[in-house]
């Protein structure tokens, strides 16, 4: 009998620099603990994130995309998680067409004193994606190789 | 709990929200009926917010409201009291088994000339 | 291929104690292109950076991973050390592994297998560094003042204080504003134009100011530090530089019914005016809708009279370009109309009027010489009702203002309590939702009114105003006693509630500065940043952000004026390195990218490019501002060709990042 493996998701995070990158350090500060399966990337703002960098994400093999941009009204660029907003809200229903599920994608909003949030987001999407299972829509396996 | 279920009922059937007012009392001010009803426009809208309804349905000025909607149309945040106050009449009206006929009230009412065939019609009409 | 050199950071035991720093090198050593590696205690030490100077002068390395902390904490640091070591700053890349990494894990398996991986990202970046130089611009070392109130006065006098040049851009004929108007000041009760004339003398007579009275802007181009502004200077018929400002063609001028804004209606001026006594500049100005020449072309007593031929009827309105470093919008506000409020009978009666014709009314010089007169039959009104927020605080549609107005409920204090002291005789009402009194000295000024002066405070608002036989019937409700109130009143002063200027909606497409839903100008930052726009080298000063005082205006005005001394007192302007630019060949001038560009970077330029069949074609293509550009990216995904990118935080940066991730 095989003993089956604990599946450990690949998560991607994108952080605007000013708000929710902060954010994140802060929880570091404060030693919350996240699953380590969360890698983040710095983005200068929400809005920097091209729907494109999902979709590759998704065909690399990424289980679960997660994007924080700062509190509406907070935007460091004034608009740009305005954006960012609309155009997630395409992407992610787009996603769940094409049957990535809905709850594989996210948009949050935590800003530079949300250490706290930060972790609590995480861990739940984390626990939530590791429901789910390996996302293997849209993965290209020729990328593993 | 009951009053509870009463405020909740009012503001369904009014659509307002008492938790826009400011209390600033142009309602009460503009009020053509104001000597006439003992609790005024700026108190329905507070009354309800906090749940003493009971007061308001039992109040004979209840139904001395015009409806002339001075109030809604001069209130400068539009709690529109006019639409609360209708909200109250109608939640007494819906009110069942509590203000109707009940048969043992009928001997005090009866009058010689009141034709029996309206008394059968009332309690028909109300003893539900 | 870049010659890349790794370097882990230990921080003490902060990282070294959940993560295998040794490891980690190893792994990262083993990456493409990386050339070096090595772990350390401190690397944001002198040692430490030491080290990395070292290696990139030993291995001639290009580029450099440092897996540390936070690149919040010490990008910089690592950024200035590569730099001394001759490489350029922005070939250095951080793999956060202490505050995303070291700190939120307990497993040290698990914490080295992500700290590798957010090394091998940061490598994976790296490889598609390239050099970036932040640009510079030099600055003009002028400000533009757009509006003359007393907001623009003191911000022009500040910066000409310091010793730049400021030009004041007034709409109106002369500068002073609404203070101007004003008869005394709350809470101390000094007269208004005692302290603001001397100010508008100060700036007539400062050779660091010049004044565009009767002008507006007409458009803005350029970026902080370069405005190129051209100002439209209205034809007033009259030769600045020749009139005295006598005013001999003012009391000659036959056309006498004219109504004078000045006193908001309440009395007649003639076509030809100066403003008020102490107008700066002192010039007259004909107003072509009522003056007979103009019209008709039969008249011309004003240019009889005049002795030193000063009057020009065929001036024509002219353009003034000027270069600035600084642009501070001071546009002011005004009352709301109040033509919509027919409950009040503003429309209806003259003797219900605003606070602004009351101010008028109270002044010595207005339209009654300062005595208490109501505007229908001149008589001394003995009842006087005063109604507060009238359009302020209100909620959805119609002419309201959602905001309180925060000056009303001093100024009707102010009205009051001067009501009562020079005409002990008269009844003062003042309807009141809430009065506001936060301010030094403010609560104790309302307080004198109502105790000293016996003004009747009444909580409750005023349902409906009926003109009738004379008299104003005031029908209200006193909710503290819980009754119904109606006043037979002479006068009724409604405190309306003020709104911005109406110039500020174009002047802020101008600028690409934002406004709120309300028109106020937006700040840089509610809190930290309360003068400045968030459109670098735009600066606000006055009720153009948000209801104000005369005091708390001022000290805006001057905390301004600081603000834009800061920007001129330098004599370039370091840039963002990392700023969008856009590949002209892909580009297909969609202005995709113009339209989300919240600083008005971008703009598009016709430019000649050669086809492969030789023929040369001309296409419009997106260009950037380097210095207007704050690097948000949101034109790089807003562009539908891929044109647009992002130095710094490219696609193909980003994207090898999310491989390096996913591998």
């Amino acid at each position: 009998m095989q003993i089956e493996e604990k599946f450990e998701p690949t998560i991607v995070a994108f952080c605007c620099n000013w708000c929710s990158y902060a954010g994140a350090d802060l929880s570091g500060t404060n030693r919350l603990q996240y699953p380590a399966n969360v890698k983040i990337i710095r983005v200068p703002c929400s809005c920097r994130v091209n729907p494109m960098f999902i979709l590759r994400a998704f065909q690399r093999g990424a289980d679960g995309v997660i994007i924080c941009g700062c509190h509406p009204g907070d935007c460091h660029y004034t608009t740009g998680n305005y954006y960012a907003r609309r155009r997630m809200t395409l992407l992610f229903s787009m996603l769940d067409f094409l049957g990535i599920e809905r709850e594989r994608t996210r948009l949050e909003w935590v800003s530079a004193a949300e250490g706290a949030k930060f972790a609590a987001t995480m861990n739940d999407f984390v626990a939530t994606v590791t429901k789910l299972g390996k996302n293997r829509r849209l993965e290209d396996l020729r990328c593993n190789k | 709990m009951e009053q509870k279920h009463l405020r909740e009922d009012i503001l369904r059937i009014s659509g307002v929200n008492p938790r826009k007012c400011m209390k600033c009392g142009k309602c009460t001010g503009t009020c053509p009926s104001y000597d006439e009803m003992e609790f005024h426009p700026h108190q329905f809208v507070y009354m309800v917010e906090s749940g003493d309804i009971q007061p308001l349905m039992e109040s004979k000025g209840l139904y001395k409201c015009l409806t002339c909607f001075a109030c809604v149309e001069r209130c400068p945040r539009q709690v529109e009291p006019a639409k609360l106050i209708e909200a109250v009449r109608l939640s007494v009206i819906r009110q069942q088994g509590q203000n109707h006929l009940k048969p043992d009230q009928i001997p005090a009412m009866l009058d010689e000339d009141l034709p029996q065939q309206a008394i059968v019609s009332a309690m028909r009409k109300y003893a539900k | 291929m870049q010659r890349i050199g790794v370097f882990v950071c230990w921080c003490g035991s902060n990282i070294a104690a959940t993560v295998d720093v040794k490891a980690v090198a190893e792994a990262l050593g083993k990456e493409p292109g990386v050339v070096y590696f090595e772990d350390y205690q401190y690397m944001c030490s002198e040692e430490g950076q030491n080290k990395i100077k070292a290696a990139i002068r030993d291995y001639k390395l290009t580029g450099a991973v440092v897996c540390s902390c936070s690149p919040r904490m010490h990008e910089n640091t690592f950024r200035k050390a590569a730099a001394a070591a001759g490489i350029n700053s922005f070939m250095v890349e951080i793999a956060n592994i202490r505050e995303q990494c070291s700190w939120i894990h307990k497993d040290m398996q698990s914490a080295t297998e992500k700290a590798i991986i957010l090394g091998r990202a940061a490598i994976a970046k790296v490889h598609l560094n390239a050099p970036l130089t932040a640009g510079e611009s030099p600055v003009t070392k002028r400000a533009l003042v757009i509006g003359g109130g007393i907001a623009g006065i003191q911000t022009a006098l500040d910066i000409a204080d310091a010793g730049f040049e400021v030009d004041i851009v007034e709409k109106k004929p002369t500068i002073g504003g609404k203070m101007s108007q004003i008869d005394k000041t709350f809470p101390t009760l000094d007269c208004a134009a005692c302290i603001l004339t001397p100010k508008m003398v100060d700036v007539a007579q400062n050779e660091k100011i010049r004044i565009f009275s009767f002008s507006e802007v007409d458009s803005v181009k350029g970026f902080v530090g370069n405005f190129n502004v051209s100002i439209r200077r209205k034809a007033r018929y009259v030769d600045e530089v020749k009139c005295t400002g006598c005013g001999l063609c003012t009391e000659k001028c036959p056309q006498k019914k004219v109504p004078n804004e000045f006193n908001l209606g309440l009395d007649q001026r003639r076509a030809i005016y100066i403003p008020f006594a102490q107008a700066v500049p002192k010039v007259a100005t004909i107003d072509p809708d009522y003056c007979t020449m103009l019209k008709t072309g039969k008249c011309g007593v004003c240019s009889k009279v005049c002795a030193v031929g000063a009057i020009d009827y065929k001036q024509k309105d002219t353009i003034v370009e000027e270069q600035y470093g600084a642009i501070v919008v001071a546009t002011g506000y005004n009352p709301i109309e109040l033509t919509k409020y027919d409950e009040f009978a503003y429309s209806q009666s003259p003797d219900v009027i605003t606070s602004m014709e009351f101010e008028r009314i109270t002044n010595a010089a207005g339209p009654t010489g300062g005595v208490l007169l109501r505007p229908s039959d001149g008589e001394h009104p003995h009842k006087i009702v005063f109604v507060q927020c009238v359009g302020s605080r209100e909620d959805g549609g119609g002419c309201g203002k959602t905001y309180c107005s925060k000056i009303c409920c001093m100024y009707t204090a102010k009205h009051a309590m001067l009501t009562r002291e020079k005409y002990p005789d008269t009844e003062v009402y003042v309807f009141y939702i809430d009065v506001r009194t936060p301010g030094k000295n403010f609560d104790e000024f309302y307080r004198r009114a109502v105790e000293e002066y016996g003004v009747h405070y009444i909580k409750g608002m005023v349902g409906k105003v009926s003109p009738e036989n004379g008299k104003l019937m005031v029908r209200a409700s006193d909710l503290i006693e819980g009754k119904q109130l109606t006043i037979d009143a002479d006068l009724v002063v409604l405190a309306a509630a003020i709104e911005p200027d109406k110039s500020a909606r174009p002047l802020a497409t101008m600028l690409t500065a934002s406004m709120d839903t309300n028109d106020f100008f937006t700040e840089a930052h509610p809190k930290l940043r309360p003068v400045e726009s968030p459109t670098a080298g735009i600066f606000l000063s006055g009720c153009c952000q948000g209801p104000k005082d005369i005091p708390e205006t001022v000290a805006q005005a001057s905390a301004c004026a600081a603000k834009v001394i800061g920007l001129l007192a330098k004599d370039s302007l370091t840039c963002n390195a990392c700023v969008a630019h856009s590949e002209e060949m892909l580009c297909n001038g969609c202005s995709s990218c113009e339209k989300v560009c919240p600083y008005g970077a971008i703009t598009y330029q016709e430019k000649e490019f050669r086809m492969p069949d030789r023929t040369t074609k001309m296409r419009r293509v997106a260009s950037v501002n380097p210095a207007v550009c704050q690097g948000c990216g949101a034109c790089t995904v807003a562009c539908p060709s891929g044109a647009m990118d992002l130095h710094g935080f490219s696609n193909r940066q980003i994207m090898a990042e999310v491989d390096a991730i996913c591998k």
